[in-house]
């Protein structure tokens, strides 16, 4: 059993695990640079943000800076973000759903997204369209499963789920499709390349438009954390404990979806962060939501980070993070539920 | 706390479930609900609780009518016991019954000091403050229904529903359940139980109501409620009643 001490122990390890990791990183890559120098041109850059370029003296070359702070620290800021969000939404489905099984993907947010972006890729569409396709789909097929959900007699819990299969189930049939008729030469790759998930294409002003639904979805996540406990013991029990749990659940609801939404569009569907990172943080940091929904924040963005550090190193040729996430989660995911002591 | 229900009625299309029921539990009252399975008691839980609100007639609880709150202000003043039932996750007991605290915080917060020592001083009530720091799964059934007592506890509602606490428990943790539960009553609570044993009702309650389909067959002090004719017009079986020195004593016929 984690006590809060151990809580709160392991949420500090993960902080700086994290920031260990994301210094790390920058000095990964064919084209290395120190350490020493990363933390020096992030904190000219960071300094010259209030007092101007040129305020402080540079001891390194001008490509090094370009490197660090033009092609690695988006990718670097992207894969934070993401992993984040991804395993944030996991934790608070999880939750609202009372089950352990649930991830990211359950309300058909990803399946949603990715059609989004294979239709605009097929209309030949910038990438800055195809993130936004990729957006508003998602958004619209969990708005499409919360109606049909509402409108079914029965359980909500078990309507927005089996809406959510059928939902993606349409949607998936709809990107088979576009596959089908894409042009095999330049599109059809494009496509296949999307849906496997990548941060290679990240760019700085990618950074804030990311940032924004995130932070608005995260916020709620973190101040209903609580609530979350009391939801996760089920409907009747919730609202016998005084929860208005209609409003509660849709608000968690909608900001996990935006999270997800807004992770999927700019990086393409990256499974496994929201099943495995949540399982991982209750081990580390117990079932209580009010350590366990700070811990999967830094621990999911930590995760991300690594897979993509992986991805972008291991071989000559970068690997799409979608099928290390799955390559590493899968097992991973396995040790835990086989882990004979503890209950999930 | 006053509780009074006056033609509460509940039914799902044809089928109705509870028909003008009415009846009252005082202040400092043990109220066991007796019933064959499916005669509308946990129905009846739910009205009071305002799970469902397709129900006509009235719920009061001191004179306020409880379809009116909101669900922070109804367990400002109602607090549900239910059966031990397996959780998703695994939380400390001391969590659990922190739980009992939340309508007192604003949505977006989470429990302080004040709370904590609320949650502390439930726990020394039922006497499990040495369960703080065990997962609630890993407890007896027994303990887990103690704990769902200390989480009302926790809640400051005077009015406390017991929708078959003792189902699942071994007899000396029926005892130990039912004990609680007249204590409670006895300083102050009003206490509603549903139970599937009369016997229950003759040891423990000050008063019992007897529901056959959905109406009231009976209401008014356990001797007087649980007869011979009683028990086999709710269970269709033939049951003596043996006076002790020591109060009633429920025995099988024979031959039944």
């Amino acid at each position: 059993m984690v006590s809060e001490k151990k809580a709160r122990r392991a949420l500090l390890w993960l902080g700086l695990g994290l920031l260990v990791l994301f210094l790390i990183s920058f000095s990964l890559g064919r084209y290395g640079v120190p350490p020493v120098q990363v933390v020096k041109i992030l904190f000219t850059r960071f300094v010259e943000l209030f007092a101007g370029r040129g305020a402080l003296s540079r001891t390194w070359t001008e490509q090094m800076e370009t490197v660090v702070v033009n092609i690695r620290l988006p990718r670097i800021l992207m894969a934070c973000m993401v992993g984040c969000s991804l395993a944030a939404a996991g934790t608070a489905f999880q939750g609202v759903f009372h089950n352990p099984m649930a991830s990211p993907d359950i309300l058909g947010a990803s399946s949603g997204a990715a059609f989004g972006a294979a239709l605009a890729i097929l209309l030949g569409a910038s990438s800055r369209t195809i993130t936004l396709s990729a957006f508003g789909f998602g958004l619209v097929t969990v708005g499409l499963v919360m109606l049909v959900a509402r409108r079914a007699p029965g359980a909500r819990l078990i309507n927005l789920i089996l809406a959510g299969i059928m939902l993606s189930s349409l949607f998936n049939a709809g990107t088979s499709y576009i596959k089908l008729v894409a042009d095999p030469s330049n599109q059809l790759p494009q496509i296949t390349y999307w849906l496997m998930g990548s941060l290679s294409g990240t760019r700085l002003p990618d950074i804030p438009l990311a940032f924004l639904p995130m932070a608005v979805g995260l916020l709620p996540l973190f101040l209903l954390r609580w609530q979350l406990n009391l939801l996760s013991l089920g409907e009747s029990e919730a609202r016998s404990l005084g929860v208005n749990t209609n409003r509660v659940r849709l608000i968690l609801l909608l900001s996990a979806t935006l999270i997800t939404a807004a992770s999927v569009s700019f990086s393409g569907m990256i499974g496994w962060v929201g099943l495995v990172v949540p399982h991982l943080c209750r081990k580390l940091a117990g079932s209580d939501h009010r350590y366990l929904m700070p811990a999967s924040f830094l621990c999911g963005a930590a995760f991300l980070l690594l897979v993509d550090d992986v991805s972008r190193n291991l071989l000559a040729v970068e690997i799409p993070i979608g099928i290390l996430t799955a390559l590493m989660g899968a097992p991973f995911f396995l040790y835990l539920i086989t882990r004979k002591e503890e209950k999930l | 706390m006053n509780l009074s229900i006056e033609n509460l009625s509940f039914g799902y299309g044809a089928r109705t479930v509870l028909h003008e029921v009415s009846f009252t539990a005082q202040t400092g009252e043990l109220l066991a609900i007796l019933g064959p399975n499916g005669v509308g008691k946990t129905t009846l839980f739910k009205c009071i609780l305002g799970l469902t609100r397709r129900y006509t007639g009235t719920i009061r609880a001191d004179d306020g009518d409880l379809a009116a709150l909101s669900p922070r202000e109804r367990a400002h003043r109602v607090a549900a016991i239910p059966q031990a039932h397996p959780l998703s996750f695994r939380y400390r007991v001391f969590d659990m019954v922190l739980m009992g605290t939340s309508h007192t915080l604003s949505p977006l917060a989470v429990p302080g000091e004040r709370e904590r020592a609320a949650a502390r001083a439930a726990m020394a009530r039922v006497h499990i403050e040495h369960l703080g720091d065990r997962p609630f799964d890993q407890l007896s059934g027994g303990e887990q229904q103690l704990v769902f007592i200390a989480r009302a506890l926790a809640q400051e509602a005077k009015l406390l529903l017991m929708d078959e606490p003792t189902s699942s428990l071994d007899y000396g943790n029926r005892l130990l359940v039912l004990q609680v539960a007249r204590d409670l009553a006895r300083s102050g609570y009003t206490v509603l139980l549903s139970t599937h044993d009369p016997q229950h009702a003759l040891w423990f309650a000050d008063r019992a109501l007897a529901l056959k389909e959905g109406r009231v067959l009976a209401l008014g002090a356990p001797e007087a409620v649980v007869t011979s004719d009683l028990l086999s017009q709710l269970y269709g079986r033939r049951i003596d009643l043996v006076p002790t020195p020591q109060g009633t004593v429920l025995v099988p016929k024979e031959g039944d």
